[in-house]
């Protein structure tokens, strides 16, 4: 297989992002944050908008970060990193961070923009380190190490009993 | 590609229905929703235009069982299949895992599967996949319309190795539907599987 690199999470990859998200949620004074892969798999959430739709969100982000990624190609911008859609009551903040992973901030009345920006700055940083580090490991090939994937000896039984329906 | 969370224990994968216009990509995702449990989908999200053609993609989210004790998940997309919304099947296509090919059988459709089989080839080649590496099933639709062309004449075109897996539906009335996702999915784990080795 080549192509673009498979994403593999561990618990303490989740954690140390998920701290990360919440000290931006309370930094920022946002309402959510959302952090979304390139291809539209949530990653991890933060904050009180739980109970909304985060599989819809997410491809929905995604979809919109490649529409204008490729927007900006055809205009001979590599990428537009930074979106802000502005709403009456709700804004969404839309940053791109280690070139794959797309960090959304959602905040209303009680935070600003230029607030947002700011953390969104620091809390970038920070991400970016993570998820280099996870995307070279799964580059080295050890993205399955110490606790063995879940594919590797799967039977097609199991992949049958999927489909018991 | 696939995205596996050992957090949540879950593992991800990004399906893609292909295919011409009005070959019957968005009905299959329909037929899909409406026979699937309730708790097994999410909400199923169509951009499209005023008049029901799909402008930038359809979009379901669905959740089968637990392989060793982690959830399956598969986003399923269609692309829109007019010949001038290339840029946006090319952005949908990125990260893909699987695609069904949807060719509409009708005589007057055929010129139609091949520029678009054609077109997910080179799109395809443009991301460094290969179209006879990525797991790939051919559904063969509207099988039930009186101007459908015998299916040896599609394979001939479509498959001429006989190397795909190809159904015969009617997407309208649900017939092939399952057996087309369902083939895919496993294809698609199997693909996993070889990759984890």
């Amino acid at each position: 297989m080549s192509m673009t690199q498979q994403l593999v999470l561990f618990e303490e990859d989740h954690r140390r992002i998920l701290e990360v998200a919440e000290r931006l949620t309370v930094d920022a004074n946002a309402k959510a944050i959302f952090l979304v892969d390139k291809n539209g798999q949530l990653v991890a959430e933060a904050g009180e908008l739980k109970g909304i739709d985060t599989t819809s969100l997410a491809s929905l982000v995604a979809g919109n970060i490649a529409a204008s990624g490729g927007l900006a190609k055809l205009i001979g911008e590599d990428e537009f990193p930074v979106h802000f859609h502005q709403g009456e009551r709700d804004s969404v903040h839309v940053t791109l961070v280690a070139q794959r992973i797309i960090l959304v901030v959602i905040f209303d009345e009680r935070s600003s923009l230029g607030l947002v920006r700011l953390r969104v700055k620091k809390a970038g940083n920070k991400l970016s380190e993570i998820f280099d580090k996870v995307f070279k490991r799964v580059e080295s090939g050890l993205g399955d190490e110490g606790l063995g994937s879940p594919f590797a000896e799967i039977s097609d039984d199991e992949i049958d009993n999927l489909f018991s329906d | 590609m696939a995205f596996i969370n050992y957090s949540a224990r879950e593992i991800n994968c990004k399906l893609v229905y292909y295919g011409p216009g009005l070959c019957g990509k968005t009905t299959n995702l329909k037929q899909i929703y409406e026979k699937t449990a309730q708790a097994a989908k999410g909400k199923m999200i169509s951009l499209a235009t005023e008049t029901e053609r799909t402008l930038f993609f359809d979009f379901l989210p669905l959740a089968l069982g637990e392989i060793r004790g982690f959830k399956t998940r598969f986003h399923l997309y269609t692309v829109p299949g007019q010949v001038f919304y290339d840029a946006s099947r090319k952005l949908i296509l990125k990260g893909v895992d699987g695609v069904v090919f949807v060719a509409d059988s009708q005589e007057e459709r055929f010129e139609a599967n091949l520029e678009s089989f054609d077109n997910l080839k080179a799109n395809l080649e443009e991301q460094n996949y290969e179209l006879d590496k990525i797991p790939l099933v051919l559904q063969y639709n509207k099988r039930d319309l009186p101007s459908a062309v015998p299916i040896e004449e599609l394979q001939e075109c479509l498959n001429p190795t006989g190397k795909l897996i190809t159904f015969e539906a009617s997407a309208a009335s649900g017939k092939g539907v399952f057996e087309t996702l369902k083939a895919l999915a496993k294809l698609v784990i199997a693909d996993l599987k070889k990759g984890s080795k």
